[in-house]
């Protein structure tokens, strides 16, 4: 039987968005998945060491539910986003849900292959050193070779 | 049912109790057979896509108390 294979982009850096990626990533790997995840743009923040400036905020977002109703005007000041992101933790804490730090290094010891775009690292000058151990820096074609040959294809 | 290892995933959401299956696989020899856990109530249809796609039969599934219980043989 030939290995199946899946390809991600991940392209959001909010708390919300940095799950699926990694919940369809390691989850694949244990079904015997070959997987890569390409991370550009805002996604890129998820392949940092520290992950604490991976938030979720309440502004714009009328979907997320909340303990009580807030107008737009209070969920925009000062300290919402780190306290939704505080109880948004709590929560998923509470539930037993993954920490990203736990499924990331799930996905890392499952063998999927991270590709850091090296564009966007140009383009916010970010520093190489502030990223964690193991990813693979490199661009579009770099990620269809891989995506081109794969039964599953996701943007997320 | 006579089991050669045992896991608890209670209290754990999805993919953790399918995660932590395939780890506790890994390290067992074949024909042997794990009994998990788990009380998230996704982990039943999880189970068995989980056995479908790798091969490893599910023996059994049952509830009790809120406790989701499964046998699994590895292939």
């Amino acid at each position: 039987m030939t290995t199946k294979k899946m390809a991600i982009i991940a392209s959001k850096g909010t708390l919300d968005m940095a799950y699926p990626p990694f919940i369809l990533a390691s989850t694949a790997a244990a079904l015997g998945y070959e997987v890569q995840i390409f991370f550009t743009f805002y996604g890129l923040q998820l392949l940092r060491k520290d992950l604490s400036d991976v938030k979720i905020s309440p502004l714009a977002n009328p979907a997320m539910p909340m303990p009580v109703p807030m107008p737009v005007f209070v969920q925009m000041l000062p300290g919402m986003e780190s306290m939704a992101t505080m109880m948004m933790k709590q929560k998923m804490k509470k539930k037993g849900v993954a920490s990203l730090e736990e499924l990331r290094s799930l996905c890392q010891e499952a063998e999927v292959k991270f590709i850091a775009c090296q564009m966007t690292v140009d383009l916010f000058e970010f520093e190489k050193s502030d990223f964690i151990d193991g990813v693979e820096w490199g661009g579009a074609a770099m990620f269809m070779g891989f995506a081109g040959d794969t039964d599953v294809c996701l943007f997320v | 049912m006579n089991f050669d290892k045992e896991f608890d995933a209670s209290g754990l959401s999805c993919p953790l109790p399918i995660l932590k299956t395939k780890k506790a696989l890994a390290d067992m020899a074949s024909g042997q057979v794990l009994k998990m856990i788990a009380t998230d109530c996704g982990s039943v249809k999880d189970m068995q896509a989980f056995a479908d796609q790798t091969g490893n039969p599910l023996l059994s599934q049952s509830e009790e108390g809120g406790k989701y219980i499964f046998f699994m043989k590895k292939k």
